[in-house]
C-alpha cells in the first residue's frame, strides 16, 4: 500500500491499532477484527505477565545508572497498561529469594518484548503490510 | 499471590505462551500459525533439555 493511502484521518487511525495493542495485549488485533488471534494474544501475554507476578518476578523501574536495569524496564514496558497496574499496586518490588522469582522477571519481560511484536503485527494488518 | 513451578514447568509454559505469539505474528494464515506455533514450541523444550544434559555431562 502506497503511502499516500495513509494520508489523513486514517493515519490516526492506524496509529490507534499501534497504541492500543500496546496498552492491551490483542486489542491491536481487535481493532483489526482478527477476534480469535486478539483473544489468543491477550491470554498468552497477560498470563504470562501474570504468572511471572506471581512467580515474585521483578517489575524493574525507570533508571539510568544501570544498562540491564535499562533495558529491563523497556521490555517491561511493554505490557502497557499491566506494567502500570502493577507499579500501582506495589507489585514486583519484593527481594528476590527464591530460584523461581529470576524465572519470573523473565518472563514479565518477555511478556513485554511479546506484547511490542503483537502490536506491531496489528499495525501491519491494519496498513495492509501484512495479508489478513 | 504465589506460584512456584518446577524448573521445566516454567519451560513449558515459557514455550507455550511464545510459540502462540511467534505463530499469530509470524505466520498469515491459521494453517502457517499452527504449524509455526508448534515448530517454535518443539525447538524451545527440545533445545532446553538437551542444553540440560549437556550441562549434566559436562558436570560429570
Amino acid at each position: 500500500m502506497a503511502d499516500s493511502d495513509l494520508a489523513g484521518g486514517k493515519r490516526a487511525a492506524f496509529s490507534f491499532a499501534l497504541v492500543a495493542g500496546w496498552l492491551i495485549p490483542g486489542a491491536g488485533h481487535l481493532l483489526t477484527r482478527h477476534w480469535v488471534r486478539a483473544l489468543l494474544l491477550f491470554l498468552s501475554i497477560t498470563t504470562m505477565f501474570w504468572l511471572g507476578i506471581a512467580m515474585q518476578g521483578k517489575l524493574y523501574q525507570p533508571n539510568t545508572d544501570d544498562p540491564l536495569g535499562m533495558l529491563g524496564f523497556l521490555g517491561d514496558l511493554g505490557t502497557g497498561v499491566f506494567y502500570f497496574v502493577g507499579n500501582v499496586l506495589g507489585l514486583g518490588r519484593a527481594a528476590v529469594q527464591v530460584a523461581t522469582a529470576d524465572y519470573g522477571t523473565k518472563f514479565v519481560v518477555v511478556a513485554g518484548l511479546l506484547n511490542f511484536i503483537s502490536a506491531v503485527d496489528a499495525h501491519n494488518l491494519r496498513i495492509g503490510r501484512k495479508a489478513a | 499471590m504465589s506460584f512456584a513451578p518446577s524448573h521445566f514447568a516454567a519451560v513449558l509454559l515459557f514455550a507455550t505462551f511464545t510459540s502462540v505469539v511467534f505463530g499469530i505474528t509470524q505466520r498469515a494464515t491459521p494453517r502457517a500459525m499452527v504449524r509455526y506455533g508448534l515448530y517454535c514450541w518443539s525447538l524451545f523444550v527440545a533445545v532446553t533439555i538437551g542444553a540440560s544434559w549437556l550441562m549434566f555431562l559436562v558436570r560429570r
